[in-house]
């Protein structure tokens, strides 16, 4: 696949960057969902200057899924190393399809606290959302064919892989 | 598959669906169960202590046999899944008016239980009761008569974990009464399993059971020489109840040859921490300047307890699910 994750992530980050002033979003914290949410929120961490260290989320414990598929083996826990409560936050995530992740990942910031407000940033928008749930920024919007997935590849390099779904 | 013979507590994916002992699980799901509990620790860490994996699910605590720790623990952790819970005090139910337990069993199934956590004086009575419920409802075993206890053995892993590291360069010593303890049978497979470097008993010869050659161990029977080195100090309860016919002189006795003091535990390493899968006998297995010292780890223990319930809860629950799991 022909898109450089790279200058999708320096377009995502001028764009947040904008957002940021517009909005007059005061101190952010930035959380990345694992896996593929983590390493694109690392970079953008970095190229933001964001104070604040930087968290990450794993649903596994909030899938809606729990009953047809069970439970993700070898969870690796969430950190929020920053109180969530009146925090303004920057949920991250690489791909953002059915909306189902963004669900679990709300429901799960919500039993940290209450934060001020949540922006969403995507890398990826898929066609094929199952919930009203949309992106605030987004690196970029596509439409698969049937019977592919696309993927981020990483940490080093980051890579936008599309292949057949199994 | 390596194991033709068909393990019951795993389904045909090989993912755990009941718990019911130590004994044919391997390295790879003892350790899935022990990551898992580390992501439960954290959850309990935040100020919402719930998680919504097991709601609408219930879990009825099946006790024959009094406990305190382990029911409320398994409470708890099947709370902070979010599932309903159904206590159910035996002494008091219907088995005491005569119904059979397979009655009683299918009577909550049919109330819609999906999760039976037991404890009974029977050996083999969790085994019974997998072998009895109808698909997908899961069973974990809380304690079988002198059998197994493999929630306990998993939590004091954890804690072994946490505290001490890989237990490849580990000496572990289990100290008391061996002979009575379904503790000590599930800790030392759980121990062998995971390949710590060394895992000891310490006991009297009449609280030690005579199979004990089937279980990869080294014997001594004085602490001087099973404690030297040691990393992990794990005392037992001595289970005066469970002893018919004078197994031991006397407690005074038995606590002055086996009793972990500050002067015993001085033969172990000097960071060796020190467990007790509790009620502890203070004085009889164990001096309470021990218990309460810096080495002591019991009450951590009981921290972990609810982690490792969470875990196994959380992974049985999820080894009845009929599907192939997806990738994401």
């Amino acid at each position: 696949m022909d898109i450089s994750v790279d200058k999708l992530i320096d377009d995502v980050s001028a764009s947040l960057e904008r957002y940021i002033a517009e909005k007059g979003i005061d101190n952010p914290s930035i959380v990345g969902i694992h896996t593929g949410g983590v390493w694109v929120a690392q970079r953008l961490h970095k190229n933001l200057n964001i104070a604040n260290p930087l968290g990450s989320l794993n649903i596994s414990f909030y899938r809606d899924d729990f009953t047809q598929i069970g439970l993700h083996p070898r969870v690796t826990p969430s950190e929020l190393p920053f109180e969530v409560d009146g925090q303004h936050l920057l949920l991250v995530d690489d791909v953002i399809m059915s909306g189902r992740t963004i669900r679990a990942a709300l429901n799960e910031l919500f039993d940290y606290g209450r934060p001020a407000s949540v922006t969403l940033i995507t890398l990826v928008s898929l066609e094929g959302r199952e919930l009203p749930v949309q992106p605030d920024l987004c690196g970029t919007e596509m439409k698969l064919d049937k019977g592919t997935q696309i993927k981020l590849e990483g940490p080093e390099p980051l890579r936008l892989i599309c292949r057949e779904s199994s | 598959m390596e194991n033709q013979q068909k393990n019951i507590q795993l389904n045909s994916r090989g993912q755990l669906r009941h718990f019911l002992s130590i004994n044919g699980l391997d390295r790879e799901i003892l350790t899935e169960i022990l990551d898992t509990a580390d992501s439960f620790i954290k959850v309990g860490e935040r100020s919402v202590k719930n998680v919504p994996l097991l709601r609408g699910r219930t879990v009825t605590n099946l006790f024959f046999e009094p406990s305190t720790r382990t029911r409320t623990t398994f409470e708890l952790a099947a709370k902070r899944l979010s599932a309903d819970v159904l206590n159910l005090d035996i002494s008091t139910s219907a088995t005491s008016k005569g119904e059979s337990l397979l009655d009683t069993l299918r009577n909550l199934e049919a109330m819609g239980s999906d999760l039976f956590v037991v404890r009974h004086a029977a050996s083999g009575a969790a085994h019974f009761i997998a072998e009895q419920v109808t698909p997908n409802v899961a069973v974990v075993n809380a304690g079988d008569g002198r059998h197994a206890h493999p929630t306990q053995a998993m939590l004091d892993m954890l804690t072994i974990r946490r505290h001490r590291g890989a237990f490849e360069n580990l000496k572990v010593a289990i100290v008391g009464d061996i002979l009575h303890s379904r503790v000590a049978r599930s800790q030392i497979t759980a121990l062998n399993i995971l390949g710590a470097a060394e895992v000891r008993v310490i006991a009297p010869g009449t609280l030690l059971p005579s199979n004990l050659e089937a279980f990869d161990v080294k014997i001594y029977n004085q602490m001087s020489e099973g404690l030297k080195d040691a990393d992990v100090v794990i005392m037992l309860r001595l289970q005066l109840e469970r002893m018919k016919g004078a197994l031991i002189p006397s407690e005074r006795e038995f606590y002055q040859t086996y009793g972990l003091t500050k002067e015993t535990l001085s033969y172990a390493k000097p960071d060796a921490i020190v467990m007790h899968p509790g009620p502890i006998n203070r004085g009889v297995e164990i001096a309470s300047s021990v218990a309460d010292g810096p080495q002591s780890l019991i009450l951590n223990e009981v921290s972990y307890g609810i982690a490792v319930r969470m875990a196994i809860l959380s992974m049985t629950a999820s080894g009845q699910t009929q599907t192939e799991g997806l990738e994401e």
